[in-house]
């Protein structure tokens, strides 16, 4: 059991686990077990929190800055193949 | 046939993440256009057969990757390779962690926002072999759960969790020369010492 006293002073294979988890907890994808494992280790060893927040940031920089929009003459040109299929069929 | 109204109201909030979708696997405007509306006209022919209640979003992007797959990736003509590099974990955050704040001074979100511009964003994701590229951008990018993902490119779930881990080192490794190449790193760009 971790006492106070231990807090700051993580032990390299609680960290190692830590990390190990660090995907499949941004993605969600951990069982509440670990999730609480996991969530009990940040709340005391700021390192791991701060790769934890680096890799939560990285991750939505990437999804903000790879968006795209589609240009306005595709969407109408969709839009009216979808009629078109419409009309032969009805 | 689908009434065309509820099938555009349903689906059009889907097409710009459709788009870029059919951009980053495609790598080109071209065949990502013709992508995305080949994959639209598949799911208004099938959307009579798909029920309410279940994820629509889902739904396209699972036309959107059987489409590519089936009529696209023959077109592409790179050698497909199969494995990747190992690098250790965290690759990025222990050679930048902590550079960002130093050197911008900005909130935490800011910094890492204004680390990478788009293009480097989108070309490192694009620099991917087309397996690990699939899942980073369907995990990363579009949020998928690693079963909709396994779903999706009809492969189990412990390959989508080992393309992802190794993918995404590959997209960090791509991104920290990104970052090397503009001096962002301290270290001198090889191009700056001539």
């Amino acid at each position: 059991m971790t006492t106070i006293e231990d807090a700051g002073t993580m032990t390299d294979h609680e960290c190692d686990e830590a990390i190990s988890e660090l995907y499949r907890y941004l993605d969600g994808e951990l069982d509440p077990e670990s999730l609480a494992h996991v969530e009990a280790h940040l709340r005391r060893c700021s390192p791991c929190l701060e790769a934890y927040d680096f890799e939560a940031e990285l991750r939505q920089m990437i999804a903000a800055k790879s968006a795209e929009q589609m240009p306005a003459e595709l969407r109408r040109q969709i839009l009216g193949v979808l009629d078109r299929l419409d009309d032969s069929l009805n | 046939m689908a009434d065309r109204s509820t099938f555009t109201e349903q689906a059009s909030p889907h097409f710009d993440g459709l788009y870029a979708a059919a951009m980053r696997m495609t790598r080109n405007p071209a065949d990502a256009e013709d992508l995305v509306q080949e994959t639209l006209i598949r799911a208004y022919r099938g959307f009579e057969g798909f029920s309410d209640g279940t994820n629509l979003r889902a739904w396209l992007y699972r036309i959107l990757t059987n489409t590519f797959i089936n009529s696209y990736r023959a077109k592409q003509r790179r050698p497909e390779q199969t494995e990747l590099d190992e690098s250790e974990d965290l690759y990025l955050y222990r050679r930048l962690g902590g550079l960002e704040a130093a050197k911008m001074g900005r909130s935490a979100e800011d910094e890492m926002l204004d680390l990478f511009s788009e293009t480097e964003v989108k070309s490192a994701i694009e620099a991917l072999p087309e397996s690990f590229r699939m899942c980073v951008l369907l995990a990363d990018v579009e949020g998928f759960a690693y079963k909709e993902i396994a779903e999706m490119l009809d492969i189990p779930i412990g390959t989508v969790m080992s393309r992802l881990h190794r993918g995404r080192k590959s997209l960090q490794r791509t991104l920290y020369t990104f970052a090397v190449d503009r001096g962002l790193t301290g270290r001198t760009p090889a191009t700056a010492d001539a």
